[in-house]
């Protein structure tokens, strides 16, 4: 899932100074997961804001709304009849939602609450790792299940580096080295020889380097 | 609400905007709860609090969280004044005179 986390309160203040009636859109999808911008966090949001603003004695008016999800058209619709009269549109999706919001509505302020960090999942409840590099064309299958596109620290795709020691990767003691990781997860696997097998060069032209990516299905496309 | 444990950042804060001057929340003692971690979760979340009040200036010192028993009846009149006199040092709530939340769920 998509990775995200609040921006300072204040930040946010700041970008809806001059606003008197403010909608707060929350997003039911990755970033509900990783608590940060469901319907809770949503809620409390606005709530900080309205707390904030009635202290400056410049109250603010507020509405809630959690969408399905905010990177779906069909379920930003919901939103038509609420942004009458607002003066932005606060989204606590990650940046894509916040895209989508701005593509509908055109003629409003719409500004990020959270700052969007990574692919990942949890590992315990309450922290989240990166774990995917959306590099496009995934070599999982050849290294064990662990990326060496995001968790190895330069992304090398033929070994571990000079920085590798005893299985920590030299920018940090808490970091794995994912090389240490592959190969102990292979030698396990009895795949080392796997990682023997010469491979051609990554193909990355499915990465970024084109621009913004597509994917298209075309036999689940609606005339 | 019955448990601490079901203690939720928007009764706290909703509470503040309503004009509450104080609020504390009075979770069961520690190895005590019924649900085995309820009352150190509830002390989180209130800490929770406490940094998003500190943050947004209102103060997270007029937000408080105890541990005590049902059967502590001297405790707790303890906390209350405790609780009272603090509460009295730091004057009304800031956002009494004009309580009354701006807007709502949808």
């Amino acid at each position: 899932m998509i990775i995200a986390q609040q921006k300072p309160v204040k930040d946010i203040a700041e970008m809806i100074n001059d606003c008197q009636k403010v909608l707060f859109v929350g997003c039911a999808g990755c970033v509900t997961v990783c608590l940060a911008g469901g319907e809770k966090e949503t809620e409390v949001l606005a709530s900080s804001l309205r707390i904030m603003r009635k202290l400056e004695e410049k109250p603010l008016e507020t509405v809630t709304f959690t969408a399905t999800r905010q990177c779906d058209p069909e379920y930003i619709v919901a939103l038509d009849n609420l942004v009458d009269g607002v003066d932005a549109i606060v989204s606590l999706a990650c940046g894509v939602g916040v895209q989508y919001l701005a593509e509908r509505f055109k003629d409003k302020w719409v500004v990020p609450a959270l700052d969007t960090k990574f692919i990942g999942g949890s590992t315990v409840h309450g922290v989240w790792e990166e774990k995917c590099g959306l590099c496009g064309d995934c070599v999982l299958h050849r290294t064990g299940g662990i990326c060496p596109i995001i968790r190895c620290s330069k992304s090398i795709l033929n070994g571990p580096c000079g920085g590798s020691q005893y299985g920590k990767c030299e920018i940090s003691k808490d970091v794995d080295c994912a090389w240490q990781l592959i190969y102990d997860r292979m030698t396990a696997l009895g795949k080392l020889d796997k990682l023997m097998e010469i491979q051609p060069p990554k193909d990355w032209t499915k990465s970024r380097d084109g621009g913004p990516r597509k994917a298209v299905r075309e036999d689940v496309m609606i005339d | 609400m019955p448990c601490s444990g079901t203690i939720d950042h928007r009764v706290i804060m909703h509470a503040f905007e309503d004009g509450a001057d104080g609020v504390f929340v009075a979770g069961c003692m520690e190895g005590d709860c019924h649900f085995l971690k309820g009352n150190i979760r509830a002390k989180k979340r209130v800490q929770h609090v406490k940094q998003i009040l500190d943050e947004i200036g209102f103060g997270g010192e007029r937000l408080g969280f105890y541990n005590l028993s049902a059967a502590q009846g001297q405790r707790f009149a303890e906390i209350v004044k405790e609780m009272t006199e603090k509460i009295l040092q730091l004057g009304p709530n800031p956002l009494a005179k004009s309580a009354g939340k701006e807007g709502g769920a949808a």
